[in-house]
């Protein structure tokens, strides 16, 4: 009973301190929070660093997306690379999970620590390819995607990529 | 006092400690935001006082509902009784040496019967709201002011063994020499709580405990009632500190300031310890309440009387 009272008084204590501590809550329009690299905000699509659309159309991200907000359709160019002729993000159903972040194998798709993408009308939630791109590479500035697959485009032929040998001739017997 | 003073003043009391609930709203949680790191509401003018007239304005306009299946009559009265009863408290008040309502020789009951007719209010609103949370609210209410009561009036004997009388201003007078909070401090511990649990505050307000009772029982009031209802609650806690001031912390009496700044003073402390109450006390569980009533609170009551008793015998003998 006594070791209850004291303990309440303890806390009453503890609390009458904070009076003269600082306010954790930041004074958001006037003040940005600090907000992490690797804050998971609104969605980009990024540039290799030879400033072509990293984006393959695979459909991994929409494949992987838990709420169904990506869609995207895939094109092949001339030269033999993959690009996506329409990709399109429903913003007002993106959850900000990072999954098709996770999931995209060309380290196309990334998340920004960026959370003002208020709208007064629903329709200009819907972001198209043109409002995702970004001139730049994002988190990853070394990485191209064709420049280590095995993809042959025009330009580079099998066997020619990064830590890649040649294809063995498997109707050959010769070692 | 002559009678139109006494009245005039009266009206002022009534206009002050209704405008000081309204600011307290605003201050309390600004207060809590201070305590709790954070900052509280801040935007509207200075320092964020607008947000009481926002609030204000806010509830005034709101539709004033009546659930079809409520008690009309009852539903409507029960808002309004609490707010009565709490203002009518306020009459025998002693702010300063001279300045005070009404100085009647049974202060002090008055002052009780006041803060147990508020307890109607609760209770019929739970009753007429026709809701079983606002019913599990109005039944919390009458348990917790049958266990409190009982003590809350017992407390307040031993200050008036000491004095000799219930008028509130002859038990300020008798507090020249030393405040009551000293032989008294049984007295004044039994008395803050009963007097918390009294006004339905944290970490007693299990009438409306929110998480188990959506509202408790205001759950189906809204608009101006549910404001009445709010109003009566920050008149009830203006009203204990104004009571604990008076009875254990020498209302008017202290040195160089005038006797009006010392009361306020003491009521405002007293009001800021109660805010922090609140910041830092959890809801203790029912059965915890009425166990800590009936078990710890009322036993400390009695012990308080009879020793107070014995000590003024001795005194006097």
């Amino acid at each position: 009973m006594l070791n209850g009272l004291r303990s309440q008084l303890q806390t009453l204590w503890t609390i009458l301190q904070h009076s003269f501590t600082r306010a954790e809550t930041v004074q958001y329009p006037e003040q940005m929070p600090y907000l992490a690299p690797r804050y998971r905000g609104r969605i980009v699509l990024t540039n290799d660093p030879d400033g072509e659309e990293r984006c393959v159309a695979c459909n991994l991200c929409a494949v992987a997306c838990p709420v169904d907000c990506i869609a995207l359709q895939q094109g092949v160019k001339e030269d033999g690379r993959w690009y996506p002729e329409f990709f399109r993000i429903n913003f007002s159903r993106c959850i900000m999970c990072g999954m098709c972040e996770e999931a995209c194998p060309t380290n196309a798709i990334q998340l920004t620590p960026d959370f003002e993408m208020c709208e007064y009308d629903r329709n200009n939630m819907i972001y198209e390819k043109e409002h995702l791109q970004i001139q730049g590479t994002g988190k990853y500035h070394d990485y191209n995607f064709y420049r280590v697959s095995g993809l042959a485009i025009t330009g580079k032929d099998k066997g020619e990529a990064q830590h890649e040998a040649q294809p063995i001739d498997v109707k050959s017997l010769l070692p | 006092m002559t009678e139109l003073g006494a009245i005039s003043f009266g009206l002022f009391i009534i206009v002050a400690a209704v405008g000081g609930a309204a600011v307290l709203t605003w201050f309390e949680r600004r207060m809590l935001g201070i305590w709790q790191d954070r900052y509280g509401p801040n935007r509207l003018g200075p320092f964020g006082i607008l947000q009481v007239a926002a609030d204000m304005l806010k509830l005034l306009t709101k539709d004033d509902w009546v659930p079809p299946f409520a008690d009309r009559a009852v539903f409507i009265f029960a808002p309004t009784a609490i707010v009565v009863a709490m203002l009518l408290g306020f009459a025998v008040v002693p702010f300063s040496p001279d300045l005070y309502v009404l100085d009647v020789n049974i202060g002090l009951l008055f002052f009780l019967g006041m803060t147990s007719l508020a307890v109607y209010s609760v209770l019929l609103g739970g009753l007429a709201s026709n809701n079983k949370y606002a019913l599990l609210g109005g039944l919390r209410s009458a348990a917790q002011m049958v266990s409190y009561e009982v003590f809350m009036g017992l407390s307040l004997m031993g200050v008036v063994m000491l004095t000799g009388s219930f008028s509130l201003r002859a038990i300020v007078e008798a507090q020249r020499d030393m405040w009551f909070c000293i032989p008294q401090a049984l007295g004044l511990f039994t008395f803050l709580i009963a007097g918390i649990a009294e006004s339905h505050r944290l970490p007693f307000d299990l009438p409306e405990a929110e998480h188990e009772l959506t509202a408790g029982f205001h759950t189906e009031y809204g608009g101006m009632k549910f404001a009445m209802f709010m109003l009566g609650e920050y008149l009830g806690l203006i009203l204990i500190s104004c009571m604990i001031a008076t009875l254990f912390f020498g209302g008017w009496l202290g040195p160089w300031l005038p006797p009006l700044l010392w009361f306020c003073i003491k009521v405002f402390a007293l009001i800021m310890f109660f805010i922090l109450l609140r910041a830092a006390i959890p809801r203790p569980r029912y059965d915890q309440l009425m166990s800590l009533g009936w078990k710890v609170m009322l036993p400390l009551t009695l012990l308080n009387l009879v020793v107070t008793g014995a000590v003024a015998l001795w005194l006097e003998g």
